[in-house]
């Protein structure tokens, strides 16, 4: 077994399990993909932390990519911002990484003190993708850990700015759980205490019945005045600013049920409803709990600054220095080294800059800029260390004045949920209901008009119907979460299902960031694959760059005579063989391009080869859910690309007036603003920085990736990539969902109604109340979590 | 039956126990995170040997 697994390990790497493709790189008889993975695994061996590969097959992250560079962490104003705790003696911080990913992961990160003794302590938060640190002053710094963890291949993602989750959530967390704790506590205490009074007592035994009813009362002053505490502040909130939002019967209720049963304890005239109250209060808190509950490993408020470095390299006076990114000044001079982001709006003064700017305007292909040109801020460096002039400080540049726009500085208007809108009506029918009954007893019998008043706002008290949401949206959200859509809150669910206008991105939204996938139709050698190859080097033509990406030979032949019919091909004499590449017509052969992907036909020395064939780079199932979603609402393009794809992207968008291309940052908010101006409701889908304004705007934006542990821009849900073609099942899903929502308020009411049927009259007993309300709670959670899953068995999603 | 007040007084002083047991695990971050110790709780303690070969039965 052993024997045959390493046969197999052998063409892939051992420390991360990317294909083998050199021999170059073994040790211990063992096969790395790279320098990198090799490294790795040589400080794990040395350090007798082998075990790392026992608990999981190839558990590292490829070491391909490009280290970073840490000076800025020496920087005292920068490190100080970055630690949690700091004495004489220890430094406590907390790291984001990303390639945290599996047990190994847990096991290394928590024995770090092996391979640096000054590390003190490091516990690991799986979920959230952090780890602890603890370590000595003396012995180590700030950056040493960070070189330590990079040369382990657990890179810190560090940034000022909604990295590292707050402390404040796990506060919050811990408050709620208390309240919960507190209420569920005196709430069975109360339950057992009430039970001999529902079976009935016998004369000798009701001076048991005055011990238990004082005992419920204590129980229950502090379930009121601390677990159901935040109904009353939100009741009065809501009522000051002129809104009767659900919160105001719960209130009322609570308030109601208090109050009444503390004068039939305190009077010796019933048992009161305190167990109706405990247990109200229990279940609501529970409520809250699942609607709070929310996806620690996603971020979905970052701007521009968790993009952007922490610190930039000045060149002043000869001396390179590092410094904060917002202490940058017009005039510095700055250095950006290869695969860094350019961090202003700056002047090119030296080196060769080819920058991409994909992630900033959507435009696919690097730019070259000559010196003295202006580059804008946010690009990609991609080629060797430049050196700048910055001309606007960072908050002001093209890219980040973005974020002065109003609709950064205001919230999002608050999403008016169903629950919203019934609460109101609801509110109002209750207390004309009480009123009217207390009136009608006023007349008829003046004791129980105080009674039946009191039994209304009681038997009322919409414990099910706020239930109804929570449970049906958290039971949405985890069925979204697995198959791969993250949304920041419940309110989304409601959201998605009133859409009626899509806008799309394109660049890395529509198209994947992946490369399209090339294949050759025919027989084709080597010798005539390096001959392609070199001929179509010298194109600028989007094809040819992806056939010379795809064949990705090294250049061994000049080719001469080169001409170039625009749209149609390319020829030239490689290696002393006539190379033609293009299309069926330019290589004048019979009409045979009714191929459905793009083609490039190859004829070398007048000799036909076969064609290449593009598949288009569309995401998986773009044409799918194009389709399904033009039959119910409208799509509309933003691109800040040139219009290249605009005649393939015609049968997706119906019209060209919805398809707009060169769209700046700006342009894309406007758009949107304009959509919602004519009453739309607007879903946004993207994914760069350029897409933060659209995605702000809108009523929901969504913003897709291929690794949701990459930078998202600020939005309401992360799409990942991979799910691309689930986007009608979700939206589905969601108006679902909101049936659901329907369904259950109507359920609650009946039961409502059923009550209030004993209330008017004044008959209510605390038996009833006290029967009525689990039961109607309790039929609520198990028909929302049974209707939603059911659905989502409808729509495919599990 | 007097001895109903001194039984009912137990129970509900058990359960403050208990109670309070649940805020001091709170307080003390038992609840932040509910999944690593899950994890955590199969790794050996010891840093294994090199020399010891890793075998397929170790794989969780």
């Amino acid at each position: 077994m052993l024997k045959e697994k390493s046969a197999a390990i052998h063409s892939v790497c051992f420390h991360c399990g990317d294909k083998v493709l050199e021999d170059s790189f073994q040790t211990d008889l063992k096969t790395f993909c790279c320098a990198g993975c090799k490294a790795v695994y040589s400080i794990l061996s040395k350090h007798n932390l082998s075990s790392y590969y026992v608990y999981n097959d190839v558990p590292g992250q490829t070491q391909k990519g490009i280290k970073q560079n840490l000076e800025y962490l020496d920087v005292e104003e920068i490190s100080a911002k970055l630690v949690d705790y700091q004495d004489d003696q220890i430094t406590i911080i907390t790291f984001y990484i990303p390639a945290i990913h599996c047990s190994s992961c847990i096991w290394l990160l928590e024995n770090l003190h092996e391979l640096l003794p000054s590390v003190l302590k490091s516990r690991i938060d799986f979920l959230k993708k952090q780890v602890n640190i603890t370590f000595k002053n003396e012995a180590t710094t700030l950056k040493n850990i960070v070189e330590l963890l990079a040369s382990i291949g657990y890179d810190p993602l560090i940034s000022l700015q909604d990295v590292v989750k707050e402390k404040t959530t796990n506060l919050a967390d811990r408050d709620l759980l208390s309240k919960i704790a507190v209420a569920g506590f005196c709430f069975g205490n109360v339950m057992l205490l009430s039970f001999p009074d529902y079976f009935g007592l016998g004369d000798f035994e009701k001076v048991y019945a005055r011990f238990f009813g004082w005992l419920n009362l204590a129980f229950s002053i502090p379930v009121v005045l601390y677990s159901g505490r935040d109904y009353f502040i939100s009741a009065w909130n809501n009522l000051k600013a002129g809104r009767l939002n659900l919160d105001f019967p719960l209130a009322l209720g609570i308030a109601v049920m208090f109050l009444r049963s503390l004068y039939e304890i305190t009077t010796h005239t019933g048992a009161g409803f305190m167990d109706t109250l405990c247990g109200l209060i229990f279940f609501l808190q529970i409520g809250k709990w699942m609607q709070q509950r929310t996806f620690h490993h996603i971020s979905f408020e970052r701007d521009y600054r968790s993009y952007f470095p922490v610190a930039v390299t000045i060149i002043k006076d000869g001396i390179e220095k590092s410094v904060p990114l917002a202490a940058l000044k017009i005039g510095d001079r700055i250095l950006v080294r290869s695969m860094e982001i350019i961090p202003a709006d700056a002047i090119l003064l030296k080196g060769t800059a080819e920058i991409d700017f994909s992630f900033v305007t959507g435009e696919s292909e690097p730019i070259m800029k000559s010196l003295g040109e202006i580059v804008y801020a946010g690009g990609r460096q991609t080629t060797g260390i430049i050196e700048m002039e910055v001309l606007k400080p960072v908050s002001q540049s093209y890219l980040t004045q973005l974020w002065n726009n109003d609709a950064f500085l205001k919230p999002k208007n608050g999403i008016k949920t169903f629950s919203d809108t019934a609460s109101k009506y609801f509110s109002f029918a209750l207390l004309s209901i009480a009123i009217a009954s207390a009136t009608y007893w006023l007349f008829q019998d003046s004791n129980r008009a105080m009674a039946s008043f009191t039994a209304v706002l009681i038997i009322a008290c919409p414990c099910a119907l706020a239930l109804s949401s929570p449970f049906t949206l958290a039971a949405v959200i985890s069925i979204f979460d697995k198959n791969g859509l993250y949304l920041k809150n419940n309110a989304v669910v409601e959201e998605l299902a009133k859409i009626d206008t899509y806008v799309f991105d394109k660049t890395g939204t529509i198209t994947s960031p992946q490369a399209a996938s090339v294949s050759f139709n025919g027989e084709i050698n080597d010798g005539q694959r390096q001959q392609i190859c070199d001929l179509a080097r010298n194109s600028g033509h989007p094809l040819s760059r992806e056939l010379t990406k795809h064949i990705s030979l090294k250049e061994k032949f000049i080719a001469c005579y080169y001409t170039e019919k625009i749209g149609r091909g390319i020829s030239g004499i490689v290696d002393g063989n006539h190379v033609k590449l293009g299309s069926s017509a330019f290589l004048g052969l019979p009409l045979i391009d009714s191929f459905e992907q793009t083609s490039v036909h190859v004829m070398i020395d007048e000799k036909y080869l076969g064609y290449f064939k593009f598949n288009q780079p569309w995401r998986k199932g773009f044409k799918n859910v194009a389709q399904r979603l033009n039959n119910q609402a409208d799509l509309h393009l933003l691109s800040g690309d040139r219009d290249h794809d605009k005649a393939s992207l015609i049968p997706f968008f119906t019209s060209a007036s919805k398809m707009h291309f060169e769209q700046s940052p700006q342009n894309k908010l406007e758009y949107i603003l304009n959509l919602q101006n004519a009453k739309r409701k607007v879903l946004m889908f993207g994914d760069g920085l350029n897409d933060s304004g659209a995605l702000k705007q809108s009523d929901l934006g969504i913003a897709i990736t291929d690794n949701i542990n990459n930078f998202t821009p600020g939005c309401d849900a992360v799409l990942d990539g991979k799910s691309f073609q689930k986007i009608p099942m979700f939206i589905q899903q969601a108006k679902d969902a909101v049936k659901v929502i329907h369904f259950s308020f109507a359920i609650s009411l009946t039961y409502n109604i059923v009550g209030l049927f004993f209330a008017v009259q004044g008959l209510l007993s605390p038996l009833i109340a006290a029967i009525l309300m689990p039961v109607s709670t309790i039929t609520i959670i198990l028909f929302t979590t049974l209707a939603v899953s059911a659905f989502a068995r409808k729509n495919n999603l599990i | 039956m007097n001895i109903l007040f001194f039984l009912i007084g137990c129970s509900i002083l058990l359960a403050l126990i208990f109670l309070a047991a649940f805020f001091w695990a709170m307080r003390s971050g038992q609840n932040d995170d509910t999944y690593t110790p899950s994890v955590r709780i199969l790794f050996d303690d010891e840093v294994i040997d090199p020399v010891k070969k890793i075998g397929d039965k170790d794989h969780i």
